[in-house]
């Protein structure tokens, strides 16, 4: 796999490593009352579909920047690739 | 037909008319008391079912045909070297079904107990292994602690002068081997279908009849089939087929990649293991390398992988026996695999009535074959688990109950 990284174009898939669904961007709030039950969801369970997944990979052997990659769990096809805190800042994130 | 040494002579001199087919290929009934959806550790269940807890209307469902899922693509080893109290006991139950399968199933299963040798690299992983080796034999199951001269006698043609990684040792189950893939899920049809057991062949599973909490039958590709109770056992593909119940998992599914080389002269022993990178291996009776290592690290539902996976695993082969250096692989296949939260599976009842789960295997799901069939067995026909299942809950990790045997936390790819 090839992944088009938005600053330093396309690059060999062997370089990152990746992390999983990237609804773990989305940490619940520590404070809440349903804080416990949040946070078993966040970290234990996964939608793992067949076909378009969001995931977060981190260029490990490059830039150390963390990505989110739009592909297809199918065919390995990548759609989209954007840098991960871009992503959490248009959630509303600090950064 | 039960076979024996009678059976194959009269054949023989009889121009071989009278073998029959092993199983029958029934369409699917409208209606069961039970179906097991999968037929691999499925096919087993539904053999367990049928013996041991006297299920009579039971169909087993099989998306292709069989053999065509995990059962037919796994790399064949059976071993009970686990360690952690929820884990140990239930392998070793499988090792004691395997050590009895082909009496069983009156079917050669190729049961081979050429043992397994975990090596080990350093002091510390030696005392791991001392400590694990312990755990087995409390569990009942044997367990030898081989110093490197003790390695040195089985296995002479290993790299022990690696500068990096020296073997100083290995963890030696004899009891361990391989066992023919196909073969067991041919034996388990075979004696399934001679107690009454459907297999529906190439009957995908497309939703399930679920109605106030209470799941009351699967819609296939083959009609829509109620049962009282249905068992779903599709590792890998867990993760898709529970969506069509509503259901999210504490899995991923991953690419396990699996390799064989051209056929050599007997050069291993038994399976042996490197522990220092992740790289496993036995010989197949026909001579070739049956290897494997590392998942490829993502979310995979494509039955195949990519080449750096194949570079690193044929990487570890090489740092651990160079002699392989010269052989050529043959072929390369991926397998998809459920890979869980904590490393270790599931066999539960799911939230909705009559829906039971058994999955999320990682890469251990074949070892596990006979004795997940009979745990989910006894979990359907009695409603309550099998003590040696009994922390395989869907809910552990809500009650801070994880099989962490590996101690890497809730990241599925390092498991």
């Amino acid at each position: 796999m090839i992944i088009d990284h938005p600053l330093l174009g396309p690059r060999d898939a062997a370089e990152f490593v990746c992390l999983g669904d990237a609804s773990l961007i989305e940490r619940p709030d520590g404070r809440a009352d349903d804080a416990l039950e949040k946070f078993y969801q966040y970290q234990f369970i996964r939608d793992n579909p067949d076909g378009v997944h969001r995931e977060l990979w981190f260029h490990e052997y490059g830039d150390r920047s963390w990505l989110v990659v739009t592909r297809n769990t199918l065919t390995h096809e990548i759609y989209n690739v954007e840098l991960a805190r871009e992503v959490a800042r248009e959630m509303g994130r600090g950064r | 037909m039960r076979y024996s040494a009678w059976t194959l002579f009269k054949e023989g001199i009889s121009g071989n008319r009278g073998w029959k087919p092993m199983w029958r290929e029934p369409d699917p009934k409208s209606e069961y008391d039970i179906v097991v959806v999968g037929a691999g550790h499925g096919m087993a269940t539904g053999y367990y079912l049928a013996k041991e807890f006297g299920c009579r209307s039971v169909a087993v469902l099989e998306k292709g045909w069989l053999g065509s899922g995990n059962i037919g693509r796994n790399t064949t080893i059976v071993r009970s070297n686990y360690m952690l109290p929820e884990n140990q006991p239930f392998y070793e139950l499988s090792l004691k079904l395997w050590e009895g399968l082909e009496q069983a199933l009156n079917f050669n299963v190729m049961v081979s107990q050429r043992g397994i040798i975990n090596l080990c690299h350093s002091d510390p992983q030696r005392d791991a292994f001392a400590r694990r080796g312990n755990a087995m034999r409390l569990s009942g199951a044997d367990a030898e602690l081989l110093d490197r001269d003790g390695v040195r006698r089985l296995c002479p043609f290993l790299n022990f002068e690696n500068a990096r990684f020296p073997i100083t040792g290995g963890l030696w189950q004899k009891r361990g081997g391989t066992v023919r893939h196909d073969a067991v899920a041919w034996g388990y049809a075979r004696a399934a279908d001679d107690l009454g057991v459907d297999l529906v062949q190439n009957c995908e599973v497309t939703g399930f009849l679920i109605s106030n909490g209470t799941c009351t039958g699967v819609e296939t590709t083959r009609g829509t089939i109620k049962a009282k109770k249905v068992g779903v056992a599709v590792a890998g593909s867990s993760g898709r087929v529970m969506a069509r119940a509503g259901m999210r998992l504490p899995i991923e599914s991953h690419v396990l990649q699996a390799f064989v080389s051209e056929g050599l002269k007997p050069v291993l022993p038994g399976v042996l293991t490197f522990g220092a990178g992740h790289f496993y291996v036995s010989q197949s009776d026909k001579g070739g390398l049956v290897f494997g290592g590392d998942i490829d690290g993502y979310n995979s539902y494509a039955q195949r992988g990519n080449l750096p996976t194949v570079e690193d695993v044929c990487e570890g082969g090489m740092a651990l026996m160079p002699m392989i250096g010269r052989a050529r692989l043959l072929r390369i296949w991926g397998g998809l695999v459920d890979m869980s939260m904590d490393g270790s599976p599931f066999i539960d009842k799911t939230h909705i009535e009559g829906l039971y789960f058994n999955g999320g295997w990682n890469y251990g799901g074949f070892k596990a074959t006979p004795a997940s069939g009979y745990c989910f067995a006894h979990l359907i026909a009695r409603d309550a688990p099998h003590p040696f299942a009994a922390g395989m809950r869907l809910d552990r990790f809500r009650r801070g109950a994880a099989i962490d045997e590996k101690g890497v936390g809730a990241q599925p790819n390092l498991h």
